[in-house]
């Protein structure tokens, strides 16, 4: 029992090859063996413990999933930002150490629906604020390829839970990379839904205009089948748009011959080494020789597109955390004398540094006299990277059906090489924060491993607003091509 | 450059108590972070409405009755309050607001 698929459990206990019990014991006696090298997991669940009626705090009449949906029986991994009701939810700070979610955010409720087991919760970057899974308040998490390495972030133990088979597929949240840069790094497929497609109710805020959550699996196929399960309006999340969800299985094996594909001369400049270069330079040849269209294009304000990020990130995240305030819940100080000794000193022990970095960035920003020359200039710029995306994927103008590019700058960095330099961490993200600030949907595929570090690298599909569908039947067959 | 001084209003601001030695360190950080954030500046912008969001949704609204589908029980009301780290006869007791 090996590297299982969604697939691959689905037709073992189709087959009697295992039960759902069996598969599930052979992942948590897996995990158990393995953690503690990796530290993939921040928590485990048992058999059955989080069933389709156990402690959902959705009353009403919840259908039990039948052994012939896609998913039933799936063991799969939750990254720690999101609220699965009755357990710890940490977010992988101290300041949410002991927090017990009262309810289950939508999408964990939709999984229960649809049958899966939940093996456990994974390791984040505190409040997901990171690339590299170091900023965690309990242990990094080590890349499963080489343990001297990051496995990125901040979905970090999301990733590598699904690259070392601790899991079947996971969860993670992308609010500037964090599910398509560790999936990079760890060479899994990782997908960043478009904003509005998947509800983010119960899922911990970082920036509420950027976070989305999507699937990390071991194909493309298994990424259609997990979006299939979770997207859908939400009327708990306002944010979630009234848009048909179609079956995304359904035309993975279309033809992509006649697509055209975008590259942006802008991915491939500086900062690009060269041996992700070589890979993703491949990866296009592979999609010109399935009958696609290439097109050299330029997206002439991406090279603002970071700091645009890091204006509205912190600002928007100083506020998503002003809620944490040791009152409600949280971390609270033990010998605060007065209500704002209460604020000050529960918010000083609980949070890390780069959450203290960024709230008072953030604040800073949002500060009398200081609004109009970052937030508002800020958003402005974003409002013209959206421009660039909308003039790129006009169609009737010559535009493009998909862009594509590298995910990440490198290949995986040694644990402990840029925790120093926050300024050199945010670079990590530099392709892939452009789609979360035009709100598009993006995946990551493995491509091979780079020709010097022997590491994976991920090749970047971006597509039009809810064309998911597009990204992940190029994805699908360009992922065939490079088996 | 941040000056100590807009550092310390800063975490003040952010209710963040901040040692001497954090307060140099975010000095350091933060202006550089800043330094680069400026690049903004070269982007011309005239004429440029802000993208708060890229949904385009405006005031989505819902009919105002019992969501049936998220029990809102004593149970719930519990589990939320247990949260507090001060906590009395189901409420959560906070320090005075006001100096006597």
């Amino acid at each position: 029992m090996e590297n299982h698929t969604i697939k691959s459990v689905q037709e073992g206990i189709k087959k009697g090859d295992f039960s759902a019990e069996e598969i599930f014991a052979h992942y948590a006696t897996k995990i158990g063996l393995e953690n503690k090298k990796l530290n993939a997991y921040l928590s485990v669940f048992g058999f059955g413990q989080l069933s389709a009626r156990s402690g959902s705090a959705f009353g009403g009449e919840i259908e039990l999933p039948k052994v012939a949906e896609s998913l039933w029986g799936v063991p799969c991994a939750i990254k720690d930002n999101m609220l699965v009701n009755g357990t710890i939810a940490t977010a992988g700070s101290k300041i949410l150490e002991n927090y017990v979610s009262a309810y289950d955010a939508t999408v964990i409720a939709k999984l229960r629906k649809s049958g899966v087991q939940f093996l456990g919760k994974t390791n984040l970057d505190e409040f997901a604020m990171g690339s590299s899974t170091e900023n965690s308040a309990f242990g990094p998490t080590k890349n499963p390829h080489d343990l001297e390495r990051v496995p990125g972030g901040s979905s970090g133990g999301s990733a590598a839970a699904v690259a070392a088979d601790l899991c079947v597929f996971a969860l993670g949240s992308d609010t500037g990379g964090s599910i398509r840069q560790p999936a990079s790094l760890c060479g899994v497929v990782g997908l960043k839904p478009t904003y509005g497609r998947v509800s983010r109710h119960g899922l911990i805020a970082l920036a509420s205009s950027l976070d989305q959550i999507g699937p990390f699996t071991k194909n493309v196929y298994d990424a259609a089948l997990v979006m299939n399960a979770i997207s859908g309006q939400d009327k708990f999340d306002s944010t979630t748009m009234p848009v048909p969800v179609p079956d995304f299985t359904k035309d993975l094996n279309k033809p992509i011959k006649g697509l055209r594909i975008g590259i942006p001369k802008e991915y491939f400049g500086q900062g690009l080494s060269s041996e992700v270069r070589q890979r993703v330079e491949e990866g296009i040849s592979k999609l010109e020789k399935l009958g696609c269209h290439l097109v050299e294009i330029s997206l002439p304000h991406s090279e603002y597109a970071l700091a645009t990020y890091y204006i509205i990130l912190p600002c928007e995240a100083s506020s998503n955390l002003a809620r944490l305030d040791g009152i409600r819940y949280g971390h609270s100080a033990k010998h605060a004398k007065t209500l704002s000794d209460v604020y000050l000193e529960s918010r000083a022990e609980g949070f890390g540094p780069e959450p203290k970095r960024r709230i008072m960035l953030g604040t800073f920003a949002l500060s009398s006299g200081y609004y109009d020359a970052y937030y508002l200039k800020a958003q402005k710029v974003r409002a013209l990277i959206k421009k660039d995306f909308d003039n790129a994927f006009n169609l009737s103008a010559g535009g493009v059906d998909l862009i594509v590019g590298p995910t990440a700058p490198t290949t995986a960095f040694k644990i402990g090489e840029k925790s120093s330099d926050p300024l050199a961490m945010y670079l990590s993200d530099i392709y892939t924060v452009p789609a979360n600030l035009a709100g598009l949907p993006s995946i990551s595929i493995p491509c091979g491993n780079g020709a010097e570090s022997n590491l994976p690298v991920g090749f970047q599909i971006i597509g039009n607003s809810f064309d998911e569908a597009t990204i992940l039947r190029a994805a699908h067959q360009l992922e065939s091509s490079l088996i | 450059m941040l000056t100590e001084k807009e550092i310390k209003h800063v975490a003040q601001l952010a209710r963040i108590k901040i040692t001497e030695k954090e307060e140099e360190k975010f000095k350091k950080e933060l202006s550089a972070i800043l330094d680069y954030i400026n690049k903004l500046g070269e982007v011309n912008t005239e004429n440029v409405d802000p993208l708060y969001q890229v949904t385009g949704l405006v005031n989505s609204m819902r009919s105002d009755d019992y969501r049936r589908d998220f029990v809102i029980d004593e149970d719930l009301n519990k589990k939320l309050i247990d949260q507090a780290p001060d906590k009395e006869e189901g409420f959560i007791k906070v320090k005075s607001v006001l100096n006597k």
